[in-house]
């Protein structure tokens, strides 16, 4: 029998032979990533497990991202813990405002493909575009991995999606997660891995790619698997020979496949409040909203900015608009082909890189009774200002033509 | 010793266990106050140590924070019971032992303010005269439980 794409990452780097949904085994992660919110905890737990060094500092990540620029004054408490933390224990890779953690993990080449790496946050499993195995966990594992350099993991079972075909002009790879949501539920994926091919997912780019796995932990899921091709090649900056290992044998044995017609897909939003109540935009065109969000590390990427752009240039938004790039290298290469430009002409208000809005934090929250369509993961009750505040979310395309005419639009 | 249930439903979600604003507020102990406030506003006030939760499907979805599972156990939560866990939550729970607990058939058959009995060493929940089998834990994780979550289990190793 053959194995998956996340049994043949598993046995890489255990070096085991063969291994099998259901068992239990011992990884040493390539990397880690701790973000700003969390960092107090992990440093408290990592003291009191009586460690007094890191196993590897190079392996560790901490950036700021949830709490940046600070909104409160406590927020500050948490750079300074971070930074005592970092010079203590000697950590090099820090990012104090470059941008949302899950993007700059594969954008700076921490994550790379057949990698294994763990965080603390749930969309860790957005590394998963690049065919690597990461996932989120919680603050004390992390800190025991900072002094063991190890955590045990169950080889999950793998559902296979398979996408084929092209998608309609007005459909983005996050009108495919969002439909695949509404098919498994938001526990259909639980503790399983999920493996995407297909035509429909090779002619995608790497971005695309990354909304996808962002919000595969929406159906519960362990990861989210793409095998890595030319374009993962590129942007990960290793060889295709390098990566020559990472894919599924022809026997693999998958615990069931879902199979999508690009073609049939249509433009959806989850309506409030659960990320698998998904209806076709057209069953909801005309609600009236109060805001629309474009960004976050779900869809604050240049080709999610270029879209947006595409369909304000020239026009007004009729209701607040915030625009949130993922990341610093985004921002600027948003600036210099002019989409930053275009977007703020239409009235957008176009904000630093970070977490504040899609955490319900800062930059845009939302008050009882107001609607907003919103590109990032998680529409559930109290995630973006006041509990009583319903979230639609949707994607970069659906956002901006709701955001012209201030009710839900087909894209 | 009888234990008072505390009944949720599907896919209850981390937001709704705690609240993202109160993450950071310095520690759990100041946290537990907000434990499940959006679902039932006076939580916090009525549960009493030794109590259980029981939900449906799905308990704990959503992030990745700590201070779910954490802020239970801070209130003293003998146990979670429910017909399935998110991921995350369930490692959590476990390491910082909170014993999280499946079971398929318990939810369907009690209330909040129902009386059950929690037998963690045979894995048996008894309510109503009914006894209800619950999935034994890897025995990995038993022996974390065992020891009192992760940190007492790596300061024995």
């Amino acid at each position: 029998m053959g194995n998956t794409l996340i049994e043949k990452i598993i046995m890489k780097n255990t070096g085991l032979k063969d291994v099998a949904p259901g068992q239990i085994v011992t990884v040493r992660p390539d990397r880690v990533m701790i973000h700003d919110i969390f960092i107090p905890f992990v440093a408290e737990k990592f003291e009191e497990m009586g460690f007094t060094k890191l196993d590897d500092p190079d392996k560790v990540v901490l950036i700021y991202d949830h709490l940046v620029p600070a909104s409160l004054v406590e927020d500050i408490r948490h750079f300074k813990i971070g930074d005592a933390f970092a010079e203590k224990y000697g950590l090099t890779h820090v990012h104090r405002s470059d941008g949302i953690c899950h993007q700059l993990m594969t954008e700076q080449g921490y994550a790379k493909p057949g990698n294994i790496v763990f965080g603390t946050d749930s969309h860790t499993t957005t590394y998963g575009c690049v065919g690597c195995f990461s996932t989120g966990i919680g603050y004390t594992e992390m800190a025991s991995i900072l002094g063991t350099g190890e955590l045990w993991v169950r080889v999950p079972e793998t559902i296979k999606v398979e996408l084929e075909g092209a998608l309609p002009d007005n459909v983005m790879a996050k009108d495919v997660i969002l439909t695949l949501l509404g098919d498994l539920h938001s526990d259909g994926a639980t503790y399983k891995a999920l493996e995407f091919t297909g035509s429909g997912v090779d002619a995608m780019s790497v971005s695309s790619r990354m909304t996808i796995s962002n919000m595969a932990v929406e159906a519960g899921a362990k990861c989210c698997l793409f095998r890595p091709d030319e374009k993962t090649c590129e942007y990960s900056k290793v060889s295709m020979e390098d990566v020559a290992w990472l894919k599924a044998d022809p026997d693999a044995s998958y615990e069931r496949t879902v199979h999508y017609d690009a073609k049939d897909i249509k433009p959806v939003l989850a309506a409030p409040s659960r990320v698998d109540n998904i209806h076709k935009v057209s069953e909801l065109e005309g609600t009236p909203i109060d805001q629309v969000f474009i960004g976050s590390c779900t869809n604050g990427r240049l080709e999610d900015l270029a879209a947006a752009a595409k369909i304000m240039g020239g026009k007004k938004v009729a209701v607040r608009t915030i625009v949130t790039p993922a990341s610093r290298d985004i921002y600027k290469a948003a600036l210099k082909a002019g989409y930053l430009e275009t977007l703020s002409k239409a009235g957008c208000i176009i904000t630093q890189p970070g977490c504040g809005l899609c955490c319900g934090r800062a930059g845009g929250i939302l008050a009882d009774g107001e609607k907003v369509l919103a590109t990032n993961n998680r529409n559930f009750l109290g995630r973006m200002g006041s509990s009583k505040v319903e979230i639609f979310l949707g994607s970069p395309k659906t956002a901006a033509c709701s955001a012209i005419s201030g009710r839900i639009t087909m894209p | 010793m009888e234990s008072t249930v505390w009944k949720f439903g599907n896919d209850v979600d981390t937001d709704q266990i705690i609240a993202s604003q109160y993450l950071l507020l310095p520690d759990v102990e100041e946290m537990k106050q907000y434990a499940f406030e959006s679902l039932d506003p006076g939580f916090a006030g009525k549960v009493k140590p030794g109590d259980i939760i029981v939900a449906e499907e799905n308990f704990g979805c959503g992030s990745s924070r700590e201070q779910a599972p954490a802020v239970l156990k801070a209130l003293g939560v003998k146990a979670v019971v429910a017909k399935s866990f998110a991921r995350i939550f369930y490692r959590n729970a476990i390491n910082i032992g909170l014993p999280a607990m499946v079971c398929r058939d318990l939810p369907g058959h009690v209330d909040t303010g129902d009386k059950a009995e929690v037998d963690m060493e045979k894995g048996v929940i008894t309510a109503g005269g009914q006894e209800y089998p619950c999935t034994k834990l890897p025995e990995y994780m038993q022996k974390i439980l065992n020891q009192g979550g992760l940190i007492a289990s790596l300061n024995k190793e």
